[in-house]
């Protein structure tokens, strides 16, 4: 199926669920937060769109006045079509429901988006920092992120604006 | 001596700390495992001790600089890195690359694929206590880091790519070194094969161990190698190709049973296919540029005019000055290829500036490595390196 086709059926089943974003390219689709594990049972199980595969999630800031995303690539092995999911939170509450059981990699993918974006997977049986340590203050990849000053002693360097490297 | 067998093993459980530093980790992993006895229980693998931030570093690197990061991503095939991130580039500025660029790109990432899979088919075997297998596997990789020190000047942080082309054109007499090589990385394999494919410890140590079943396969996304090895049919060099892959003929190699020797299998029929890639790529490669137009204002000048005419060095000082220099449209990208690993693939989104907005890796050994706590639960100790050295985990791409 095209992207447009999948758009379609996801349309069909849950209307109230799509969000329309004119920054997104037709590959993508931008879904409401709230009904997302109902929908991802769906599209998993759903002998025309059988999405069996998660190839990737991706965390994105959109800016520091904008909501966060989290990505869902995902990838049908059987139908060999492709669709990426959008999924918006908003800045002070970051949170949406953890597909970890539903696709068995969503378990590290979500931790490392938690790490970096403290985006909350709820659900998610085992959510902890995967690539930073565990004390570590803050979340990284957003755009807002301000280093900590040291980090157990050590002082953690910075880059400043215009003069490079302290 | 009758009393001492009879009395029942004591299994009391035990908690062990298998790496960070353990030489079978080959990288820094660390993996807590319960033993009962000499059974493994259960495990929590620890990752990221080579965090280094490199998603974050690709937010203030430019284009170009990022090549570089790349190599480090992935320090045993650090050519198709590059190749992944400047597709992904191009993509994004709308480039047309030659096809002479194409071609030696080609040949490069199955010269990488050959190098990674000769010392992960090797280290698999030294750590089950086979040392010949990997110094026949070793001798020949040095060989084909010697081409690569050729053609890109250095042996492991290659930055051969450029966005838009290659950094430079292969020297002369690079073809026929290449095909010398060649002939020794299939004498090798052969030897290689000849030691083990029969070998009964090699069988015992290795069949039947860590299986990964279908099902396991596409939920836990695993790619390349690992899920042909589990009866996948998804070679992204055939089905999604990228960099003229459709003009090589080719056989994807699949096995069924998807445990360790299932895998070693792959990967060695995957240096003989590359080997015929390798080939083809010399038979028909084509002549042409593999730098882009410089006067397009988005590659350096070639050397030669920047040391010798005030023009060239004009031209290098505009596009290597902060805030100058190659910016893109709006919009992103994203270029699926097949790595040695698995899908390897750079997400880049900019917002118009000379350096990308976010960066995201598609990181195979991350998605590789997350099955490793199931396949090792209810294995003995002993298959732990076994199962592991299968995995062929990187742990610069792992962590980043």
């Amino acid at each position: 199926m095209t992207s447009a086709e999948i758009k379609a059926v996801l349309e069909h089943q849950f209307p109230a669920a799509m969000v329309e974003n004119e920054d997104l390219t037709e590959k993508q689709v931008e879904l409401k937060g709230n009904q997302w594990l109902e929908i991802a049972t769906f599209i998993k199980n759903d002998p025309d769109l059988s999405f069996d595969q998660l190839e990737c999630i991706t965390g994105y800031d959109t800016g520091e006045d904008g909501p966060l995303q989290t990505r869902y690539n995902l990838h049908s092995m059987e139908h060999r079509h492709k669709i990426e999911v959008v999924i918006s939170h908003n800045r002070e509450n970051p949170n949406v429901a953890s597909i970890e059981q539903l696709w068995r990699i969503g378990d590290w993918f979500e931790r490392e988006t938690y790490d970096m974006f403290g985006i909350v997977y709820e659900g998610h049986r085992d959510l902890r920092r995967i690539l930073c340590p565990d004390d570590w203050e803050g979340w990284p990849l957003r755009k807002d992120y301000e280093g900590q000053e040291t980090y157990h002693g050590i002082v953690v360097q910075k880059m400043k604006e215009e003069e490079g490297w302290e | 001596m009758k009393h001492v067998i009879d009395q029942p093993l004591e299994t009391d459980r035990m908690v062990l700390n298998y790496g960070p530093h353990h030489p079978a980790t080959h990288g820094t992993l660390r993996i807590i495992m319960e033993l009962e006895g000499e059974t493994v229980t259960k495990v929590t693998p620890e990752i990221g001790f080579l965090h280094s931030g490199f998603e974050k570093l690709g937010e203030d690197l430019n284009f170009n600089q990022y090549i570089t990061i790349t190599d480090r991503m992935n320090y045993l095939s650090p050519l198709c890195n590059n190749v992944a991130y400047a597709l992904a580039a191009e993509k994004l500025m709308n480039l047309e690359v030659s096809k002479r660029t194409e071609y030696i790109r080609v040949l490069m990432c199955e010269l990488s694929r050959i190098a990674d899979h000769l010392l992960n088919v090797g280290m698999l075997a030294v750590d089950l206590g086979a040392m010949t297998a990997f110094l026949y596997g070793f001798r020949v990789r040095e060989d084909i880091y010697d081409l690569f020190e050729k053609a890109t000047g250095t042996r492991l942080t290659t930055s051969y790519t450029l966005v838009g082309g290659l950094m430079r054109d292969i020297p002369e007499g690079f073809e026929k070194a290449v095909l010398k090589v060649l002939d020794e990385v299939d004498k090798a394999a052969n030897d290689i094969e000849t030691l083990l494919n029969k070998n009964r410890i090699w069988h015992d140590r290795t069949k039947n161990i860590g299986i990964i079943s279908k099902e396991d396969a596409i939920s836990y996304g695993i790619s390349g190698p690992m899920a042909r090895a589990s009866g996948i049919d998804w070679d992204i060099r055939v089905n999604e190709p990228y960099s003229s892959y459709q003009d090589f003929d080719f056989d994807v190699a699949i096995a069924l049973n998807g445990d360790v020797f299932d895998r070693y299998l792959v990967r060695m029929e995957e240096i003989r296919q590359s080997i015929k890639i390798c080939r083809q790529s010399l038979d028909k490669m084509p002549t042409g540029e593999v730098i882009i137009d410089p006067n397009l204002g988005l590659s350096l000048p070639p050397k030669d005019e920047v040391y010798n005419s005030i023009e060239g060095l004009i031209y290098h000082f505009e596009i290597t000055m902060p805030h100058r220099g190659m910016t893109p449209p709006v919009g992103e990208a994203y270029v699926p290829t097949e790595s040695p690993n698995g899908e390897l693939g750079y997400y880049i989104v900019s917002d118009g500036k000379c350096t990308p907005y976010r960066v995201r890796t598609r990181p195979p050994s991350l998605i590789n490595y997350s099955i490793f706590s199931k396949l090792i639960e209810g294995h003995m100790l002993s298959d732990a390196p076994a199962i592991l050295g299968s995995l062929n985990i990187i742990a610069g791409e792992l962590d980043r």
